[in-house]
C-alpha cells in the first residue's frame, strides 16, 4: 500500500512542480477556443432550445479538458522516464503491477478533474450553464479520465519515442475528442456521420457529461453511461495484462 | 545456509544472441563476489534478470531463497541494486528521491537512515539541490544511496566506478567494505580488476553468456605460474629470447618466463651478447593476468 501511495504521490509532485505546463496552459487553451467560437456561433446556432452556444459549448470544453490531460498526464509521465532511464527506480521496488496502474491512472484522473475545474470556473465568466445532475457529471469525468489514464499508460509504455506519443497523441486522442461533439450536436451531421460518430466512445463520454448540466442529451444517458463503463473496464483489463506481462518494461 | 544469490541453469536469448548460457552461481550469504568479464559477456544481462528487468527464458534465480520471477516483492526486498546508467529523475532533489525511493520499498520516516547514507557519501551538503545541478560523480553516489534506502542484505553494484574520480571510488569502497562487514552480501561488477583484485574474496568470469571461471581470488592468482621481467636494456634483445617477449617499446622489453629459474637463462644470454641491463624488475602476476590467460585461452 505504500508503495502505491508513494508512486501516486510522487506522480502528483511532478505535475505540481511543473504546474504552469499541466495545469494552467490546458485551461488557458480552452478559454481561447471558447472565445473564439462563442464569438463566431453565438448568433447562428442553437443546439438545445432556450441554451446559448456558450453554454452548449462549456460542458464539452471542460471534457475535452478533462479527457486529454488525462491521457497526457501518464504517457508523458512513463514515456520521459522510459526516456531518461529513472523508470528503472520504480521497476527494481517491490510494486505490483496492480499498484503501479493504479497510481499512474489515478493521478491521471486528478490532473484530468483539476485542469477541467479550472476551464470550468473560467468559463462561468463567459456562460453558467445549469447544473441539473452534479452525480452524472462526476461520474463520466472520472470514468472518462480513468479511461484516459489507462489509455496513456498503454501509450506511454509503448512508444519508444516522442515521436511516436505525439503520433498517438495527434492522430487518435485529437481527433476523437474533436470528433465527439464538443462543438456540436451530433443531430447536425449527415447522417453517416451521425452513424460514425456512434463508435466513437469519446461521443458517449462527452455526450453523458452534458447531460448532467442540461438534462438533455443526443442520446440516452444510461446507454452512455453502459459503453463508457464498459469501455473503461475494457481498457483497465487490457492495460493490467500488458502490465502484469511486462510488456517493453521487462525485457 | 540460505545462499545470498542462487542462479541455476539460466539461458536467456535476444533474439539471435545467445546472452546467457546455463549459468550456474552460488554466492554465499557474506561474501564479496565480483563478476568479471569483456564487455557483451553477460554480466548486466545477470544482473536485470536478479532485478526482475529482465526474465530468464529457462532457469531459476533468487536472492536469499525467494524466486525473482514467483516472489517477486520479497526479493526485492532483499536486493539493492546500483545500476551502470548514470540515471536520474530531473523533477527531484536529492532528499525528495531518497524519501520517494524510501516510500517505493513501504518504508515511511526513513529520514535517519537517509541521512546516514547521505552522511557516508558526502552528500549531506547537496541534500535540498536538484538533481539536474549534481555534477556525474555526484549523481553516482545519489545511484549508491538510492540501491541503499531500505537496507537490503544483498547489494549489487554494476559498474559502480566507472567515470568516477578516485577520491569518491576510495570513500564509496570504504562504505561498501564496511556494510560487507556488517553481515551485507556484495556483487560487484567492474572493469577495474585491481579493485576486483583488492576487494573480493571470489570471483566469476563470464565470457559469451558462460562461466569460464569460478574460484577464490587467491586461487584464480595462483593459477599462474611463472613471472615476468621488465627489462631496459642498452642494444636489441638477442633474436633467441624474442619469443618470451609480450611487449616492447624501444629497447624495453616484457618477457613472460616459466619460472624464476628461467631468469638466470635470460640474463646469460644477454651477457653472451655483451647486452648491458640498464633497469630491471619482477612483476608479481595480477588479476589481468589471470583474466587475460582465461579469455584468451577460451579464444584458441
Amino acid at each position: 500500500m505504500n508503495s502505491f501511495i508513494t508512486l501516486f504521490y510522487k506522480e502528483i509532485l511532478r505535475v505540481w512542480k511543473v504546474s504552469f505546463q499541466t495545469v494552467l496552459s490546458p485551461v488557458l487553451t480552452s478559454l481561447l477556443y471558447l472565445l473564439i467560437f462563442s464569438h463566431v456561433l453565438e448568433q447562428h446556432v442553437e443546439v438545445y432550445p432556450g441554451v446559448r452556444y456558450t453554454a452548449f459549448l462549456i460542458p464539452g470544453l471542460v471534457m475535452m479538458s478533462v479527457l486529454q490531460n488525462a491521457f497526457a498526464n501518464s504517457s508523458s509521465s512513463l514515456i520521459q522516464s522510459k526516456i531518461t532511464g529513472n523508470i528503472v527506480f520504480v521497476l527494481l521496488a517491490p510494486i505490483a503491477y496492480g499498484e503501479f496502474f493504479a497510481a499512474y491512472v489515478l493521478a491521471s484522473v486528478l490532473r484530468g478533474l483539476v485542469v477541467g475545474s479550472g476551464v470550468y470556473l473560467a468559463a462561468l465568466g463567459f456562460a453558467q450553464p445549469p447544473l441539473q445532475f452534479p452525480l452524472w457529471i462526476i461520474t463520466f469525468a472520472v470514468l472518462g479520465s480513468a479511461m484516459l489514464g489507462a489509455l496513456g499508460v498503454i501509450a506511454g509504455i509503448w512508444a519508444e519515442k516522442f515521436d511516436q506519443l505525439a503520433g498517438f497523441q495527434n492522430f487518435i486522442i485529437v481527433p476523437l475528442t474533436f470528433l465527439s461533439g464538443v462543438f456540436y450536436s451530433i443531430h447536425s451531421l449527415p447522417s453517416f456521420w451521425q452513424e460514425l460518430s456512434r463508435f466513437n466512445p469519446f461521443f458517449y463520454m462527452i455526450d453523458g457529461f452534458r447531460y448532467g448540466f442540461f438534462g438533455l442529451s443526443d442520446i440516452s444517458p444510461w446507454l452512455s453511461l453502459a459503453v463508457v463503463s464498459g469501455c473503461t473496464a475494457a481498457m483497465t483489463l487490457l492495460t493490467l495484462a500488458l502490465l502484469k506481462s511486462g510488456y517493453k518494461l521487462r525485457h | 545456509m540460505i545462499p545470498a544469490i542462487n542462479v541455476s541453469q539460466v539461458h536467456k536469448h535476444f533474439g539471435q544472441l545467445h546472452a546467457l548460457d546455463d549459468v550456474n552461481l552460488q554466492i554465499e550469504q557474506g561474501e564479496f563476489f565480483g563478476l568479471l568479464g569483456p564487455n557483451g559477456a553477460g554480466k548486466t544481462t545477470l544482473i536485470n534478470l536478479l532485478a526482475g528487468l529482465a526474465r530468464p527464458n529457462s532457469g531459476q534465480l533468487s536472492v536469499l531463497g525467494k524466486d525473482v520471477v514467483k516472489h517477486y516483492r520479497a526479493s526485492r526486498r532483499l536486493l539493492g541494486i546500483v545500476p551502470q546508467e548514470l540515471v536520474f529523475d530531473p523533477f527531484f532533489s536529492v532528499r525528495e528521491v531518497l524519501r520517494l525511493q524510501s516510500g517505493y520499498f513501504g518504508l515511511r520516516h526513513n529520514d535517519a537512515w537517509i541521512d546516514e547514507v547521505m552522511h557516508h557519501l558526502a552528500l549531506s551538503d547537496k541534500a535540498d539541490t536538484n538533481m539536474r545541478r549534481l555534477s556525474g560523480g555526484m549523481k553516482r553516489r545519489v545511484l549508491v544511496a538510492q540501491a541503499l534506502v531500505h537496507k537490503p542484505p544483498v547489494i549489487v553494484l554494476d559498474e559502480p566506478t566507472a567515470g568516477v574520480d578516485v577520491e569518491l571510488r576510495k570513500s564509496l569502497w570504504q562504505f561498501i567494505q564496511q556494510l560487507n562487514r556488517d553481515g551485507h552480501t556484495v556483487l560487484l561488477t567492474t572493469h577495474y580488476l585491481e579493485e576486483a583484485e583488492a576487494l573480493c574474496n571470489r570471483i566469476a568470469m563470464l565470457k559469451s553468456g558462460r562461466i569460464v571461471a569460478l574460484d577464490s581470488t587467491q586461487n584464480l592468482l595462483n593459477t599462474l605460474t611463472g613471472c615476468r621481467v621488465s627489462l631496459q636494456l642498452t642494444g636489441a634483445l638477442p633474436i633467441a629470447l624474442l619469443p618470451q617477449v609480450i611487449e616492447q617499446t624501444d629497447h624495453h622489453y616484457v618477457l613472460a618466463l616459466p619460472s624464476y629459474q628461467a631468469l638466470e637463462g635470460v640474463l646469460s644470454a644477454l651477457r653472451m651478447a655483451a647486452i648491458n641491463v640498464q633497469e630491471m624488475s619482477l612483476q608479481q602476476p595480477d588479476l589481468e593476468d589471470v583474466f587475460l590467460q582465461i579469455v584468451g585461452k577460451e579464444n584458441e
